[in-house]
């Protein structure tokens, strides 16, 4: 009976598959999940560094996919910085007695922040991933009791900064709990995981993330969302460089 | 001929007086010559070894390629003009491509400026050759033994790569330390990583790119300028250097001045006890007919004689201490490293005629000045003043 069962799985594995949705369905119910029009957050970040943690709060407000304003509110030593990004621009404001407004482009937008495994562009990124990757579901996976499929995700406009990552995607939820992104040589570059989550409205969002740098032996980064509101009606000012003196 | 030999009789008459005078004088001239000489043997050795490494006859950089602003490589690359590659095929130019990336020894963290050099050149003193005749397998690279240290990496190590091609997209990859080179240029050291030019090139999918070309140093014609790569001559290229030796020189001339005061105040004050305790002399030599400008004169010429004196002692005590210090070079503390400009661990002094033989002019005619300013009481005085012990 299991022998017959085996070539009829071997014989007919399509219907099996079938059951998966596509890579795209899926990219496009997380970019559902969490790609916003508009929205402002609170949120700490937690950088594990190989002798202390540092603590850093921080407001942000993200206008599609090019627009982002973050306020950073403490520790004193960061409260008053400011970063606007407009198209593939970022600004960084250091307040007084510096008052020092600094452009960062091109692969500066790379860097880490703060030291943190977080570089300019996870933090403001909220690009569609339907729009920047190719999506081939690869199986399925049990990650913290949640059944997730594993999708593997192809560049498929030139300049990403990953070729390639390996996500694992929560099956009822819709978020990557887990993600790997990888260099062109095929080599694990950075490694996210949400460990906790929340729901607003129809969207489910994460809570708790943590990103890891996988070439550096420092303990990671954690990424908490302290509030998000989608519905907010972000100020015009708000995304221009006057704001960041404000 | 009666003032010069008076002027030496009286002078050697002097006894210890005229000694200390002398040998302090003789310890700013050597003093100027010896720190003057350190100076322009450190110029001479750093220039040298930056040609030599880094800059050759002159380079071409791209035009967006500013030396000052790393961030200025990620574009700064091109493919190159006809007439330059023409130069390279003919071993008269070698090209460098850059871009950066960051290395993570025992999972540090650590940026660093990759450079892709053509392992058959020979127009740096780079051992490039060493990451020809690698093996296969990882990447070989070339590092100076500042970065060995900074990154604790040591040859046959290897060591994780990342970088980004010209797109923006990372890639990471092993790479084997092939070699570790010794220099004083730590622009060609500190934070560099050497690989074969054509590997970098594959790497950030530069095809036939570089960021600069470097020319031989026997290059008579240089070719024009196309606007993409633009012509940097020596002078353009070793001003930090030439700054560095000028702010030192300045410093250093602060020390001259207070040597200089020093032994000059002595002259000064010897020439006016001189002048004070010679009342009666001068009277008779007046009466006896001398005239007062030739009393002038004769005072002037002990004091000048002080600078002879000196000049020739110098010679006696300098000369075999300074000719020791540019066979066996001064050994430099470590400390120095870091300053950012080619700095050997020893620097040999270098002294020049110019340097030598402007030393001596300045400290022969400031003694004089500094001898004849108290003789100009002398053509106020009356003989029978004089011959009584008095001044007018």
């Amino acid at each position: 009976m299991k022998a017959i069962t085996l070539l009829l799985l071997l014989l007919f594995p399509f219907p099996l598959y079938a059951e998966f949705p596509t890579g795209s369905e899926i990219l496009k119910k997380i970019d559902e999940n969490l790609v916003a029009d508009q929205a402002e957050s609170l949120t700490t970040m937690i950088v594990h560094g190989r002798a202390q943690s540092r603590t850093i709060t921080s407001r942000a407000w993200i206008r599609g996919s090019d627009e982002a304003f973050v306020e950073y509110l403490s520790p004193a030593r960061e409260a008053g910085k400011k970063m606007l990004k407009l198209g593939d621009k970022i600004w960084t404001y250091t307040p007084e007695p510096n008052d020092r407004i600094i452009a960062i482009s091109g692969h500066l937008l790379r860097q880490s922040v703060m030291g943190s495994d977080l570089s300019y562009e996870d933090i403001t990124e909220n690009h569609r991933m339907l729009d920047l990757y190719d999506a081939v579901v690869e199986g399925e996976d049990n990650l913290d009791d949640r059944q997730c499929y594993v999708v593997k995700l192809s560049g498929k406009i030139r300049g990403l900064a990953y070729d390639s990552r390996k996500i694992w995607v929560d099956k009822q939820r819709f978020l990557p709990l887990k993600e790997e992104r990888f260099a062109k040589s095929g080599k694990l570059l950075k490694t996210t995981r949400i460990t906790e989550v929340f729901q607003i409205g129809e969207r489910w969002y994460p809570k708790r993330m943590t990103f890891k740098d996988m070439l550096s032996k420092g303990k990671g980064t954690e990424y908490i969302i302290e509030s998000i509101d989608f519905n907010v009606k972000i100020p015009e000012h708000r995304m221009t460089k006057a704001a960041l003196r404000k | 001929m009666l003032i010069i030999k008076l002027a030496v009789r009286n002078i050697l008459g002097a006894g210890l007086r005229t000694w200390l005078n002398v040998f302090i004088l003789s310890l700013a001239f050597l003093t100027i010559v010896g720190v003057q000489g350190l100076l322009q043997g450190f110029n001479q050795q750093a220039m040298d070894a930056m040609i030599d490494m880094e800059l050759g006859g002159g380079q071409f950089w791209h035009r967006r390629y500013d030396r000052y602003d790393p961030l200025s490589i990620e574009n700064a690359h091109e493919k190159m003009p006809e007439s330059l590659t023409r130069l390279i095929r003919k071993g008269e130019a070698t090209a460098i491509l850059m871009t950066s990336g960051a290395i993570f020894p025992e999972g540090r963290i650590q940026s660093v400026v990759l450079k892709g050099i053509d392992p058959a050149q020979t127009l740096l003193d780079i051992p490039s050759a060493i990451l020809q005749t690698h093996g296969e397998g990882d990447i070989p690279a070339l590092i100076g033994s500042r970065m060995a240290k900074e990154a604790r990496l040591e040859k046959g190590e290897v060591v994780t790569l990342r970088w980004r091609d010209i797109f923006g997209t990372f890639d990471a990859t092993e790479i084997v330390v092939a070699g570790i080179m010794s220099t004083s240029v730590q622009s060609v050291d500190s934070n560099q990583i050497w690989i074969p030019l054509d590997t970098l090139r594959e790497m950030i999918q530069a095809p036939g790119q570089a960021t600069l070309v470097v020319l031989s140093k026997n290059l008579r014609n240089i070719p024009p300028d196309d606007g993409v790569f633009v012509f940097r001559d020596l002078d353009f290229l070793l001003k930090d250097l030439t700054a560095f030796i000028k702010t030192k020189s300045a410093g250093s001339s602060i020390l001259y001045v207070l040597l200089l005061f020093m032994s000059l105040l002595a002259v000064f004050d010897t020439q006016i006890l001189s002048i004070f305790r010679r009342r009666k002399e001068m009277g008779t030599l007046m009466a006896l007919g001398m005239p007062r400008t030739a009393i002038i004169g004769l005072f002037t010429l002990e004091g000048a004689l002080h600078g002879v004196l000196a000049l020739a002692m110098a010679a006696v005590y300098g000369v075999p201490l300074l000719a020791l210090a540019a066979v066996k070079g001064i050994a430099l503390p470590s400390m120095t490293e870091s300053i950012g400009l080619a700095i050997a661990d020893t620097v040999y002094p270098a002294y020049g005629a110019g340097l030598v033989l402007g030393t001596t002019f300045l400290i022969l005619i400031t003694v004089t000045i500094v001898s004849f300013l108290p003789t100009r009481r002398i053509s106020r005085l009356k003989p029978t003043d004089a011959l009584r012990g008095k001044f007018t």
